[in-house]
């Protein structure tokens, strides 16, 4: 690609900005959010159109108007969200674009199933069967049936925009496997991803881009972590984390013996003001039923919630907010947003009636308290009446941050507050979080990010299956002693 | 700080999205005028606005359950019952004004019981109000008798035949309930919470917002404009017929899809319905002026309503740079 400009109205998305993939070859696209990394991969997979620039594959010139071009030139994208048939087997979706293009033919059942046994097989999914549902398949099984469907296409190129997100450290590891597997197949790979460490140990090269231009394009080798964030920040990033509250030691929160059916078994801990508390553990063990329990979005069974000292009794999210809980999800846009409403009306959604007189909205007020908050997070928006959906990721995530503060909540559960944001944002948000810790709130900071988690806790509660196993100082631990918990073992093996 | 001021729609696209379906009602009523001298004349014009009310006033609450991501397909049988009620209570020698309010507390009941059942059964809404749909015509029946219950009572008539000042009674309850729509879609606390359950029922339950109340008062509201359409129905006729108002609810659905109104919910407003109804009204009017057979009237309403959609869905999504298109073909990327 070269030349590429994109504008919308108000913004340039992308000015001028060359690419190229080569054939075999792992190439990092890098950016913060609003970079113009997703404008540029819609432009190459046919959902946006180019304002201006060239496009080629192989060497000859293309124009991809839509998504249906790109695909016949064989550009795949694998993305978070993924675009399998729940209720369709594993066979079936392999096939999905085969039978989409010759409608009038019988299914080759017999044909399908083999060679869908084959792609897998390759890919290292043994275990799943193609006639499975993909409904019953996990994230990352899900996510390999989307490469074996770009590999049985012969993609020429395939762009993973965040394809680890989801995936727990052994799924990660395979998924690497398959994509080195890929690259020695000739297949050109561009890789998004918010994870530094990740891109720097399979990328070959990196481009980064910055405020729709292009920073540079490196091979990975000449290039630091240092070096990568300065790209693309435009400065050197000081410190990504900050520490200057101090924990006081007047009970805030206390949890006891909370269980929520199946998920979660009798899970005690307290949190005083002040103080950030970390809670995690693998995917999938509890952390997220916890906390979602404690704000009554889910039922428990048992147990008691205590605040400053007081029990209360929370059965619905209206319940918490009351009480001065806030919980932002870890899945912005399907819990956290209302993606068709503007930037306004999504900060105040949660207080409403503090903007609110005799039951009409004051509309002055609520638009000077957004624009306070797009202010003080620096909430990078063309207007306050800006759909939020039109937002980038970082961006997104500090309006759900502004959702919660104006409800004045004093314990503010964040799940994942990072998850899909760029460097830059996410130092805003630990700075933000650092800050709220120093007015004398109480943070639950629920992460799977063990650096994030060490860093900015206090304490941290590890959860395996279901139970708290471990309670560790931040201050004494390391990555190894909380997976070492994580992983169900024992507080004597670790010493 | 310019944040604060309300975004500017100066670009001509923002407007055509704004006003588009204004464009097509002038345009109508342009095309309208030179096909039929009589159309604009002030009879006529007050005659189709009469005619239009009816349907106004229950496509105004079908909005607010649209919005909130629902559907209301029970509306016409809600009016036919609340009719039927209140047309047997005047005839049993009752108060007119008795008989108008219990007629509207009969469809607010009617429509929160849909409400009840969508929001605390949950179930798919399309179901609930076909049940309802079915057990309020079968109720109209049995009440009636299969016969038309006749209502003679001068006071009464007003709502049908009555006027203020030179608009007639129904236009006159039909402009204030959009007002008073309109003020509470934009204005309230209420209002901004059935956009937001409509946009995001998840977010809006994880923010706190009482969803299942939401639902119940959606649904109330659009009883409570059937019942008022009943009221405005049945001193129009002088009587209740037990047949009354079937088949409203699709052009109420088709008023509300017209004026732009998502069908998934949240976007969409009554200003638009209003417009809606309109072009729908107009276009009856203007076929029956020509002699067009009432068979090919239908006929022509259908294909109305999938050209204007149509023509809407190009407005909206149509156009390089613009942010829309990136938002409208997420589902098929890839």
């Amino acid at each position: 690609m070269a030349g590429i400009s994109k504008a919308f109205p108000g913004v340039i998305a992308l000015d001028g900005v060359d690419f190229e993939v080569r054939a075999g070859e792992v190439h990092a696209l890098l950016g913060e959010n609003g970079a113009g990394k997703s404008t540029l991969v819609k432009i190459m997979t046919g959902v946006y159109e180019k304002d201006s620039g060239e496009m080629y594959v192989r060497g000859e010139k293309v124009e991809i108007r839509s998504p249906l071009d790109a695909q016949r030139l064989g550009i795949r994208i694998i993305h978070q969200e993924f675009t399998l048939i729940n209720d369709m087997s594993v066979a079936e979706n392999i096939f999905l674009d085969a039978m989409g293009s010759r409608m009038l033919s019988w299914v080759p059942y017999r044909r399908m199933r083999a060679e869908s046994r084959e792609l897998l097989k390759r890919l290292g999914l043994h275990h799943v069967s193609v006639d499975a549902l993909v409904r019953d398949l996990s994230v990352a099984e899900q996510q390999i049936v989307e490469i074996a469907r770009a590999l049985r296409e012969e993609a020429a190129v395939i762009i993973m925009d965040e394809p680890t997100a989801a995936l727990t450290d052994a799924e990660v590891e395979r998924l690497m496997d398959i994509i080195r597997q890929l690259r020695a197949s000739g297949t050109g790979i561009v890789y998004i991803s918010h994870k530094l460490d990740e891109v720097m140990a399979i990328a070959d090269r990196a481009t980064v881009l910055r405020d729709g231009r292009l920073v540079g394009t490196k091979p990975m080798a000449e290039l630091t972590r240092d070096e990568i964030v300065r790209m693309m920040v435009g400065r050197p990033l000081t410190k990504l984390y900050v520490r200057n509250h101090k924990p006081t030691s007047e009970v805030a929160l206390e949890v006891r013996d909370l269980s929520v059916p199946g998920r979660v078994h009798g899970a005690s801990l307290v949190a005083h003001k002040g103080e950030v508390v970390g809670i995690t553990g693998l995917m999938g063990a509890g952390q997220s039923e916890l906390v979602r329990a404690i704000f009554g979005a889910v039922p428990r069974s048992g147990g008691e919630i205590k605040l400053h000292g007081r029990p209360v009794d929370i059965r619905s999210p209206q319940d918490a907010i009351r009480h001065g809980i806030a919980l932002l999800t870890e899945n912005r846009k399907e819990e956290g947003l209302v993606l068709l409403l503007s930037v306004v009306a999504n900060s105040s959604l949660a207080a409403l009636e503090k903007v609110s007189r005799f039951g009409f909205v004051d509309v002055a007020k609520e638009r000077r308290q957004a624009a306070d908050y797009v202010e003080r997070l620096a909430i990078k928006t063309p207007s306050l009446d800006q759909e939020v959906d039109s937002l980038s990721g970082g961006n997104q995530q500090k309006v759900v941050l502004s959702k919660w503060l104006a409800t004045d909540a004093d314990v503010i559960i964040m799940a994942e507050p990072t998850r899909g944001i760029d460097v830059g944002a996410k130092a805003e948000v630990y700075a933000l979080i650092d800050e709220l810790a120093g007015q004398g709130k109480t943070i639950l900071l629920v992460s799977s990010e063990l650096p994030e988690v060490i860093n900015l806790s206090d304490r941290i509660y590890v959860m395996h299956e279901g139970r708290i196993v471990a309670e560790l100082d931040a201050a004494n631990t390391s990555q190894e002693e909380i997976g070492h918990y994580a992983t169900g073992g024992t507080r004597h093996e670790s010493a | 700080m310019s944040l604060l001021k309300p975004q500017a729609v100066s670009a001509p696209r923002q407007w055509i999205r704004r006003y588009g379906m204004l464009l097509v009602l002038l345009a109508m009523m342009l095309l309208a005028s030179l096909l039929s001298d009589r159309f604009l004349t002030s009879n006529n014009l007050m005659n189709v606005t009469r005619q239009v009310a009816i349907n106004a006033i229950l496509a105004a609450g079908m909005t607010v359950v649209i919005l909130s991501g629902g559907i209301d397909l029970s509306v016409g049988s809600v009016l036919a019952l609340t009719g039927a009620v209140g047309a047997g209570m005047i005839a049993a020698g009752g108060n007119w004004l008795v008989a108008a309010l219990a007629m509207l507390g009969l469809g607010t009941l009617l429509g929160a019981v849909n409400g009840f059942f969508v929001a605390y059964g949950q179930l798919p809404p399309f179901i609930v109000t076909l049940a309802m749909m079915a057990f309020a015509r079968g109720a109209t029946l049995v009440y009636t008798n299969g016969r038309p219950i006749t209502v003679l009572n001068n006071a009464f008539q007003w709502f049908g035949h009555g006027s203020v000042g030179p608009v007639p009674a129904p236009v006159a309850i039909m402009i204030i309930l959009y007002l008073a729509f309109y003020i509470f879609l934009n204005r309230t606390t209420l209002g901004r919470l059935i956009y937001a359950v409509g946009g995001n029922e998840r977010a809006a339950r994880m923010s706190g917002v009482r969803v299942n109340f939401i639902k119940v008062l959606v649904y109330a509201m659009s009883g409570f404009t059937a019942g008022f359409a009943g009221i405005v129905l049945t001193s129009r006729l002088f009587s209740a017929q037990p047949t009354a108002g079937t088949s409203y609810e699709l052009d109420a659905i088709a008023a509300v899809i017209l004026g732009g109104t998502s069908l998934s919910g949240g976007r969409g407003s009554v200003t638009g319905t209003i417009i809606g109804a309109f072009i729908i009204g107009i276009l009856g009017n203007v076929l029956n002026l020509l002699n067009v057979s009432s068979f090919y009237q239908d006929v022509a309403k259908g294909v109305v309503i999938l050209v204007a959609v149509l023509l809407d869905r190009l407005i909206h999504a149509g156009g390089k740079g613009s942010l829309r298109k990136g938002v409208a073909p997420r589902a098929q990327q890839a």
